[in-house]
């Protein structure tokens, strides 16, 4: 490539950049900054690179968020959530993947396609026999609507790990059955120490998944003592609509983990992500 | 090894936590909603059968069913092919290799893992009519921005502008597609002297034809399902209910007015909308996808 040609491609990727990574910054920066900085002039004021820089720091808004809403219990009530529903999800839907990619047995193809066919099946439908279901069975109100479905698996998941397991080598696993060893000794010994890439892209994906839901929440928790991250910021803006400082504070504590997470593992997002929406 | 009634016993023990899932959570709330949506259901008391009652009066005489319908249709058809266009050219452009690409690759992939809430309250902030970040900077060019979300107009297109800000999620899929393709295609290309512009149309592009199949049928069924970002931002449908998506008028009749039986006619409606919609756009692919 010439070099005329590189400096336009550089060009063209800042200025797309800035859209992309303002809006972040932005939030950020409205989260140190005082309310007599958000509203000067209040109204008619036009944008300027020195307004991004928050004078006189205002790191005070952590504090008033955390005051105003126990972000500190959301926190931990998110946590676990997502820790009890990434052991349920994953290891479910990985023992349900093996017999669905290395166990022969009638009906698998039907079971299989069903399993597939739920995953385009909109959540809107479900929904209300279900919310009745948990009400009876007396857990509204409680996490357990959030955390029990999981230990049944994902279909997402249980077809990811069906695919992956299939390209795993049958060799080992058939010299394993012909010395005695049980299906679920082979699947705990050989298969699932193969399989820890595509485990962690499903780790991942349950924790982001539960880390964001804001549906489930919404329908179950109605004890401010057992709301979540997402569910709690929501309430926060319904609540104390007008503190933009507090809520974009609270929101960068909300954002803040994913990206984290996101720099220490990244090969599992871009990889993960790739391999979802590629090969299917 | 054959199927014998040892590996059936097995394979089922396997599956079983699935099976139960499906069972409980799946097919028997599937069928009670077919069930509910003929009848009138407020949760406490039990269901009375009312016919096709809720599905008359959804298609004949219920005008903000047929709005929020519009809404998400306009919604579908601006923001699903406006997300593919402007996710394969950002592909295109990331697959360059240039310096400093991985720190690019990031910085248009974060705003798609920043999650949904956290986007919309960051985003109902910077579309602020006085305060916000967009109309700051409409101001430096002179220009009076809208009132966004307060305006019946403009406050889907503040929805569609903020959906797009997360279109990094695709285009990783996108990048991932176009690195897969061969790369003696391009040589022979190149020998036959055919153009950049000619290699796009008749190389990159048949060949990514079946990653943007995969987003364009994910991308019809998730605009029929947009919940969070407009429950979020304008919870009782914005002015005008200009941003009544379907899916949150179905909630506010669910979960506002106890009207189960009417919400579950809706969830059947939008499920067969959905159906066919896939239904369609996996038999317009023969035309068009293009599987290497």
């Amino acid at each position: 490539m010439e070099k005329g040609n590189r400096l336009l491609i550089h060009m063209v990727l800042i200025c797309l950049s800035i859209p992309a990574i303002l809006p972040l910054i932005w939030m950020i920066s409205t989260s140190f900054k005082a309310e007599t900085q958000i509203y000067t002039n209040t109204g008619m004021q036009s944008f300027q690179i020195s307004s991004l820089w928050p004078s006189p720091m205002h790191p005070q808004n952590y504090s008033e968020a955390l005051q105003t809403v126990p972000f500190g219990i959301y926190l931990r009530n998110t946590l676990i959530l997502c820790l009890l529903t990434v052991l349920g999800a994953v290891g479910s839907s990985s023992v349900v993947a093996y017999g669905f990619a290395r166990i022969d047995f009638k009906g698998k193809e039907m079971w299989f396609a069903l399993m597939v066919a739920t995953m385009a099946l909109p959540g809107q439908v479900t929904m209300i026999p279900v919310f009745t279901i948990f009400r009876n069975l007396g857990w509204y109100g409680t996490p357990l609507p959030l955390i029990v479905p999981a230990f049944t698996g994902s279909a997402f998941f249980i077809f990811l790990l069906t695919q992956f397991f299939r390209t795993l080598p049958a060799e080992m696993a058939e010299a394993a059955r012909v010395d005695g060893s049980s299906e679920w000794r082979i699947f705990t010994q050989l298969v699932l120490p193969l399989s820890k890439p595509a485990l962690a892209t499903c780790a991942l994906f349950q924790f982001l998944g539960t880390w964001n839901d804001f549906f489930g929440p919404l329908l179950y928790l109605n004890d401010p003592n057992s709301y979540t991250l997402a569910y709690g910021l929501q309430q926060f803006l319904s609540l104390h609509g007008g503190k933009w400082a507090q809520l974009m504070a609270a929101s960068t504590i909300f954002t803040i983990p994913i990206i984290v997470l996101f720099f220490f593992a990244q090969k599992t997002f871009i990889q993960g992500i790739a391999t979802t929406g590629g090969k299917s | 090894m054959k199927p014998g009634r040892k590996n059936n016993l097995t394979g089922y023990l396997f599956i079983a936590p699935w099976l139960i899932g499906f069972f409980v959570f799946t097919f028997v709330p599937f069928l009670q909603s077919i069930y509910l949506s003929f009848t009138r259901y407020n949760i406490i008391t039990p269901p009375k059968w009312v016919g096709f009652a809720n599905y008359q009066m959804l298609l004949t005489q219920d005008e903000l069913f047929w709005k929020s319908a519009l809404v998400t249709v306009k919604f579908a058809v601006i923001h699903v092919p406006l997300a593919v266009v402007v996710g394969v050219c950002l592909a295109l452009l990331l697959n360059r290799e240039v310096k400093g690409i991985a720190a690019y690759r990031t910085i248009f992939f974060l705003p798609s893992i920043v999650p949904t809430v956290a986007t919309s309250v960051v985003f109902l902030w910077i579309l602020n009519p006085t305060t916000g970040l967009i109309n700051n900077l409409l101001r430096n060019f002179g220009i009076q921005g809208p009132a966004w979300l307060n305006d019946p107009f403009w406050a889907f297109w503040a929805l569609v502008i903020m959906s797009l800000w997360g279109v990094g999620g695709s285009m990783v899929i996108y990048l991932a597609g176009l690195k897969d393709i061969p790369i003696h295609l391009y040589e022979a290309a190149i020998i036959d002297g055919a153009s950049p512009a000619k290699r796009l149309r008749h190389v990159t592009l048949p060949m990514l034809s079946p990653v943007i199949f995969f987003n364009l049928v994910m991308g019809v069924i998730g605009a029929f399902q947009y919940f969070t970002q407009a429950f979020v931002m304008t919870p009782n449908g914005g002015p005008q209910d200009s941003t009544l998506f379907y899916s949150l008028y179905l909630f506010n009749r669910a979960w506002k007015y106890y009207d189960m039986g009417y919400a579950s006619a809706m969830a059947w409606i939008l499920f067969l909308i959905v159906v066919t919609l896939t239904a369609i756009v996996f038999r317009s692919q023969k035309k068009w996808v293009h599987y290497g």
